[in-house]
């Protein structure tokens, strides 16, 4: 069970606290990169994770609890459609925080979250090196069947075109006899 | 209501203020080669806006 929040909330109640940060997922997924107060930034980052975890997911149940916090429909695809299948590869970790230097007017401590556009290291140099992994396999599996049945079919010219060859040899011998 | 009971002399009220003193801040080199201008540790940094390598911010 996760431990509760201790202390203040963000905007002062839970509710503003709520709607505050969900304001800030959408402003997130819709920009991909968004300027806040660290301590908002703070807060967001498991709130943000928890639903792209979700959008991985894809199935209808999980849209609608995500359609609880992101409610508008446009950023709810955009985050299925297209954010969801970038982080396949990822476990965990879709967010980057980045400390900036401190707002003007207060002094607030500022920072910049983003979702972390590159590809995973291994992922790339998988795809460089060409590695194949047993999980593909079973897909590469369902062609091959196909292949040996191409096969014989192969070997059963082959075997007319030899045929034939001795055709060809015979009648050079009787060639030759006569 | 509190109120206090005897005038703050000039010397208590100059010896608290003494204590108020600014920090300086400390400053790394920037690691962007191109840059190499002090700022703030562990913050993306105000003069070519980079982070460990990434640009994260435009530069004012």
């Amino acid at each position: 069970m996760p431990t509760p929040t201790k202390g203040a909330r963000l905007g002062g109640s839970p509710a503003h606290e709520r709607m505050l940060l969900a304001n800030l997922a959408t402003a997130l997924f819709t920009h991909g990169r968004i300027k806040t107060t660290e301590a908002k930034a703070r807060k967001l980052r498991p709130l943000a994770e928890r639903l792209i975890s979700k959008a991985k997911r894809g199935d209808l149940h999980n849209r609608r609890e995500v359609l609880k916090v992101i409610r508008d429909k446009d950023v709810l695809h955009k985050l299925f459609a297209e954010i969801g299948p970038f982080f396949a590869d990822r476990n965990g970790g879709y967010t980057r925080i980045v400390k900036t230097m401190p707002r003007k007017g207060d002094n607030a401590q500022m920072a910049v979250i983003e979702l972390v556009a590159d590809k995973l290291v291994t992922t790339e140099a998988e795809a460089a090196r060409g590695t194949k992994f047993a999980k593909d396999e079973a897909a590469v599996a369902a062609p091959a069947v196909e292949a040996t049945e191409e096969a014989p079919a192969a070997e059963a010219t082959a075997e007319t075109e030899a045929a034939a060859e001795v055709e060809a040899t015979d009648e050079a011998k009787a060639e030759k006899a006569e | 209501m509190a109120v206090p009971k005897r005038k703050m002399s000039r010397s208590n009220t100059r010896t608290r203020r003494a204590q108020w003193k600014a920090v300086a801040p400390s400053l790394v080199a920037c690691s962007n080669r191109a840059c190499r201008k002090p700022r703030l540790s562990h913050v993306a940094c105000p003069s070519c806006g980079q982070y460990d390598g990434r640009q994260v911010v435009q530069p004012a």
